[in-house]
């Protein structure tokens, strides 16, 4: 189709550029700098998508973000699909592909229209009365398997995409002294004023070009120069400023506290296809000294039947249109106001060559200067009208109305202009939580006082006419530029001419429309909400604005009602019989226009969501194939298969082999933490349960954390390396958790202790040696210790020397075996682990995976923090209390120890568990019963806490909480399952070498 | 010595560093870390037995040849000496500090140094930092702990397109990749 509606003109537009697009799978032209709204319309594309709810026809309303009606899904190749993107905003590229929404088949003909014949059954608040029962299959049947599942197909507008997205997406955090929103007049007017003072400015703009109303206005002077000429100069002054930082196409859309404000900036798909590196948008999370919000206003619809109609659009959006993109938007216009605005955008379009066939104006008068020139051009004014009818449904064909003088007409047109005057655009301000005022006089919501440090300028702050806008402007960026502590420039005069101010404006809907059930004036174009709907809210009970908007669905469509919270407001006031204030405005929230879920990901995905830590020995595990498991953000290694072994196997075989030989261990993801200081035991001796100033240099103990509640909340080895010096271990997860708790007690209860905390976690490597013959294979690589076990007994930690470099030596196990801690620095981590090595597979060793030593230590009945615990285990539950230092007078917890459901004897008790049948495996977590087929919903006597296959006893074992499980010792249990119940009997938790006699050898 | 001498390995070794003329990370050379705790008695003894003054506030690094002194908190500074022997050096400081009750600890291994430097060097970092990263507010010779994303770092300003950055060895192949990441396409200034 030929671009028949193109005329000249159009300062965005690139004309020695066409680009080829499609829409709904037909082939269209336009030219680089288009929208695609603007290239449909100038292929005479009215129809371009259906409604929410009554799949009504819908055209392009607007030219900008406020755009309710054209919303479209756009695909740039595979993964690349967006939905619900206003077609108003989508800059056009070659090979665009877009597609109409909420439509089938097709968007000519949509079955789903019968829903605008049966609106009388679909108005507001339908949800609430008609899908309510009759339960006749059970509670709630009709909503769970009919309603729902239907309002779920009928739900929503364009389709999620179901690929992964291809695109790269970034975020940055950014500062700035002077933050300015919107370079329309006022922002850039700011923005010369603020970028003089030396001040770090950013302007930052939604459009691709900056500019705003100055864009589309053709007759006005600034400072003697024409208003582009003086944009043009503008512009160039900002980006000869190292200090200015102009963002197009970049969306402010959130404003929170301290000046945090949030912005999307947008990559166009030429400089996205010119250089792969860049993403696809940038999130930026910046922080402004000041800030200046110049987000102008937006136009308000009028209200009248069927002003949803194709073709019937906002007057200046027609008038932007025509000078930025060089597009008629019809033939023969019909323009129908409560403004002045629309009859500068009536004169512009007859010098365009459009038919301007009447302008009806809804006011008593039209004077001032605008209605006089449109006048003088030969335009035909009529006052007191009133809209009674749109003809033609997938496009307007004629519009039936009555004004003075003439009376009641109808008139062929193409186009339906209208201008209810216009908003501010309050919503970053209400969002930055600055009170709004309403003014009387203009009829509109502006800023009143701030809650930041922040002023508005120009027209969303209700200053009108490009006179005031621009001296406003000024005046707010040298303002904000004193205000962050720069020299402002003095004020700077701003002469224009051929701008004479528009005014006038109305606000909700005109006396014949209330009340009339049948008319579908919309007041809400995206959400398919009416005049009537508002009215029923009322009736209904609905009284305060924020229950009228829930119930309507008004303003909650993802325009956030931009059009259409005044007009509702409006026609909700006069049905309640209250004033505007009175009933107030809604919540503005973030974003102001939606935001893709890349830019708020950003590199948050695929290895980059969350760091994957490795310690120095990973690769070799990789290398020798090991399966990892996660714990916590490390990779630990799981198993160790050999080829063809299963993971039963492997494990089976790592135990046995450590058992009977020796095996080798990466413990490195242990927390470490180093505890100095002249008070270091007083220390330790208040934040852990057990007793620590008897603790001998060169010594171990097992170390055991208490909450304030009395609850185990860590374990670990305390290794007391020098009087003032501790080495203490904790949970892989724990480490930054009781660094933390040990670090909030210093700080705020123990600050009379002279000691300090440093994390080592990292600093070591942990070689983990354990087995009978682990002495005999660290040995060859030590000096300057004696291994004999009793110049080195269990529990005990020396300075040595480990191939040639220092370690921390620990004599401790996990394993009930023989063992040793080899604590080195951790880049020699890996070549200590490799000789270590060496001389393991000398004595016919094997190194074991966390899955052996979970096995391991279960067969000696020791205890995980996470798994035999959940934050409600106390020492006595798991027969850990012999380690309470029974002679200290407090340390954290202790208190707790005393209250009565702590020390109750029906407690849970750690106990262990042998399966009737020793081939038969229980599921952790499983509960544990007295009866075999306990009634239901009969509290269990406790749980399996950990279970594994012991390849050591030949059989099964598990540990579990059981209610005065210790007293139960040999008493037959249950375990019901879904295949039937396990019948167990329970032991003590220690299951191998009771004694510890492996331990000490 | 029971074994030959085991050389030390890097967390990086494995990964291919950035090295363009607008993004480029490199390892800094191996060094002895401390990370030393004390009251402002304690400060000045160190200051004096390190060689680079221990700063009093946040604020610039002490430096002076290739011994630094960064920052951390009220009590709390990273005392960095490029090429030091850590046990050697430290038994010097403590042998300084018998007085004055304090905390030193070996971190040498627990992170590593990464030269972070380009013209896209700064906004690369303010991908994961929440500092203003300005010549004006963050000037040469600054140190601060921060964060990147959702690491702990600590940042160090050597120049108008320099970074040091510390970071704890398991988290450093993270580091690189998404400083790499947004260093890719980012916009200069």
């Amino acid at each position: 189709m030929t671009q028949a509606f193109r005329v000249a003109g159009g300062a965005m537009l690139d004309r020695a550029r066409p680009v080829s697009f499609t829409f709904d799978g037909v082939a269209y032209g336009g030219y680089e700098g288009d929208t695609l709204a603007s290239a449909l319309l100038a292929n005479g594309v009215r129809l371009v998508g259906r409604s929410y709810k009554y799949h009504r026809p819908r055209g392009i309303v607007s030219a900008g973000a406020e755009e309710p009606n054209a919303l479209v899904g756009v695909a740039r190749g595979p993964g690349r699909f967006t939905p619900n993107l206003r077609a108003t905003q989508v800059g056009l590229f070659d090979g665009l592909v877009a597609m109409s929404q909420n439509r089938w088949p097709s968007l000519a003909f949509d079955v789903g229209a019968v829903n605008d014949l049966a609106a009388p059954l679909i108005g507001a608040g339908f949800y609430y009365k008609t899908f309510m029962g009759p339960d006749w299959f059970g509670k709630n049947w009709a909503w769970r398997r009919v309603y729902e599942p239907a309002i779920r197909l009928a739900a929503g507008l364009g389709a999620a995409p179901s690929e992964p997205d291809p695109d790269r997406y970034v975020r940055y955090f950014d500062h700035c002294d002077v933050m300015i929103v919107g370079a329309g007049p006022a922002g850039l007017a700011a923005a010369l004023a603020a970028g003089a003072s030396g001040a770090r400015v950013v302007v930052c703009d939604e459009n691709p070009a900056p500019g705003g109303s100055l864009l589309a206005e053709t007759h006005a002077q600034i400072a003697g120069e024409r208003a582009w000429v003086w944009l043009a100069e503008a512009l160039a002054a900002l980006r000869t400023r190292p200090n200015v930082r102009l963002m197009p196409r970049t969306q402010v859309f959130g404003y929170y506290a301290q000046n945090f404000v949030a912005l999307c900036e947008g990559v166009s798909e030429p400089e996205l296809i010119a250089d792969p590196d860049l993403p696809r948008e940038r999130l930026w999370q910046m922080r402004a000294r000041e800030v200046v919000l110049a987000t102008g206003a937006i136009e308000r619809p009028l209200v009248f039947a069927d002003n949803d109609r194709p073709g019937v659009m906002l007057a200046d959006a027609a008038r932007r249109y025509l000078h930025q993109y060089g597009v008629k938007v019809g033939e023969r216009a019909v323009v129908v106001t409560a403004h002045d605005g629309a009859y500068r955008a009536a004169i512009d379009l007859k010098e365009a060559g459009v038919k301007v066939e009447l302008i009806a104006d809804l006011r008593d008068e039209a004077s001032g200067p605008w209605p006089g020139t449109a006048r003088a051009a030969g335009i035909r004014v009529a006052t007191k009208a009133a809209m009674h009818e749109v003809r033609g449904r997938r496009r307007v064909e004629a519009v039936r109305l009555a004004a003075h003088p003439g009376g009641m007409r109808t008139i062929s047109c193409d186009a339906l202009l209208m201008s209810g005057g216009w908003t501010p655009s309050v919503h970053l301000f209400s969002q930055s939580r600055g009170k709004l005022v309403f003014d009387e006089a203009l009829q509109v919501f502006k800023p009143g006082a701030s809650a930041q440090r922040e002023r508005s300028a120009g027209a969303c702050n209700a200053t009108f006419g490009l006179a005031k806008a621009l001296a406003e402007g000024d005046a707010a960026g040298r303002a904000a530029a004193s205000a962050a502590g720069f020299a402002a420039p003095d004020a700077r005069p701003y002469a224009v001419d051929g701008a004479p101010q528009a005014d006038g404006g109305m606000l909700g809907a005109p006396l014949h429309i209330l009340g009339d059930r049948h008319a579908k004036a919309f007041v809400d174009f995206q959400n398919d909400v009416c005049v009537k709907d508002v009215e029923l809210a009322v009736q209904e009970g609905m009284r305060s604005i924020e229950h009228v908007k829930r119930y309507t669905t008004t303003g909650m469509a993802t325009d956030q009602g931009k059009l259409s919270n005044m007009n509702a407001l409006a026609i909700a006031a006069v049905a309640q019989e209250k004033t505007i204030p009175e009933v107030g405005l809604t919540t503005f929230r973030p974003p102001y226009t939606p935001v893709t879920f890349g830019a708020f990901a950003g590199p948050a995905r695929g290895d980059l969501f969350d760091p994957i830590r490795r310690t120095p020995i990973h690769d070799w595990a990789a290398e020798r194939g090991a399966a990892f498991e996660d714990v916590g953000l490390w990779k630990r290694a799981w198993y160790f298969p050999k080829p063809a072994e299963s993971m039963h196997e492997a494990v089976a075989r790592e135990c046995r082999t450590t058992r009977a030989a020796v095996g080798l261990f990466d413990a490195t993801t242990l927390g470490k933490i180093e505890v100095v200081g002249p008070d270091a035991a007083a220390f330790l001796e208040r934040m852990y349960a057990n007793a620590f100033m008897k603790l001998e240099p060169g010594r171990c103990r097992y170390g055991l954390m208490l909450s304030e509640a009395g609850f185990l909340m860590d374990d670990g080895v305390i290794a007391r390396l020098a009087p003032d010096r501790f080495h203490v271990t904790t949970t892989t997860g724990g480490a930054p958790r009781v660094l933390a708790h040990m670090e909030d007690y210093l700080q705020t209860e123990f600050t009379d202790l002279k000691v300090w905390l440093t994390s080592t976690s990292e600093q070591w490597a942990v070689i983990a040696v354990q087995g009978p013959k682990a002495r005999e294979t660290i040995a060859p690589l030590m000096e300057g210790i004696d291994l004999a076990n009793a110049a080195f007994p269990h529990m005990s930690v020396r300075d040595a020397r480990v191939c040639g470099v220092p370690t921390r030596l620990m004599r401790v196990s996990f394993t009930g075996e023989l063992g040793y801690e080899i604590n080195v620095p951790a880049g020699f981590g890996r070549p200590v682990w490799e000789a270590v090595w060496r001389e393991l597979e000398k004595r016919g060793g094997c190194a074991y995976g966390t899955e052996a030593m979970h096995v391991m230590r279960a067969e000696k009945g020791y205890v995980i923090v996470g798994q035999e615990t959940d934050g409600t285990v106390t020492l006595a539950d798991l027969g850990l209390d012999w380690a309470i230092g029974k002679t200290k007078k407090d340390f954290v917890g202790k208190r707790s120890l005393s209250r009565p459901d702590i020390i109750a004897e029906n407690r849970k008790q750690l106990v262990g568990l042998l399966t009737e049948n020793p081939n038969v495996v229980l599921e952790e977590g499983a509960q544990v019963t007295e009866g075999a087929t306990p009634p239901l919903a009969a509290p269990a006597l406790g749980h399996v806490t950990s279970s594994y296959r012991s390849e050591t006893l030949g059989r099964s074992i598990a540990l579990a909480l059981v209610a005065t499980g210790r007293s139960r010792f040999g008493e037959m249990l249950h375990v019901p399952m879904p295949k039937g119940p396990i019948r167990v009997s329970v032991t003590s938790p220690i299951f191998y070498d009771k004694l510890g006699t492996r331990l000490n050898a | 010595m029971p074994d030959a001498a085991v050389a030390l390995r890097s967390p990086l070794e494995r990964l291919a560093l950035p090295a363009g003329d607008r993004f480029a990370l490199a390892e800094t050379p191996p060094a002895a870390r401390f990370v030393f705790r004390g009251g402002e008695a304690a400060r000045a003894a160190c200051s004096a037995a390190f060689g680079a003054e221990l700063p009093a506030r946040l604020g610039l690094g002490g430096e002076r040849e290739r011994r630094a002194a960064l920052w951390l908190g009220p009590d709390e500074w990273l005392l960095i000496a490029e090429g030091a022997d850590s046990a050697s050096l430290g038994a010097e400081i403590e042998a300084a500090l018998v007085s004055a009750p304090h905390s030193l600890v070996d971190v040498s291994h627990r992170q590593i140094g990464l030269l972070v430097s380009g013209p896209v060097a700064a906004r690369a970092l303010s991908a994961g930092c929440p500092l203003d990263l300005h010549l004006s507010a963050f000037p040469v010779g600054m140190a601060t702990r921060t964060i990147f994303d959702k690491a702990e770092i600590a940042l160090w300003r050597r120049g108008a397109t320099a970074f040091h950055v510390e970071v704890w060895r398991s988290f450093a192949p993270y580091l690189v990749a998404a400083l790499a990441e947004a260093a890719r396409g980012a916009p200069e200034g």
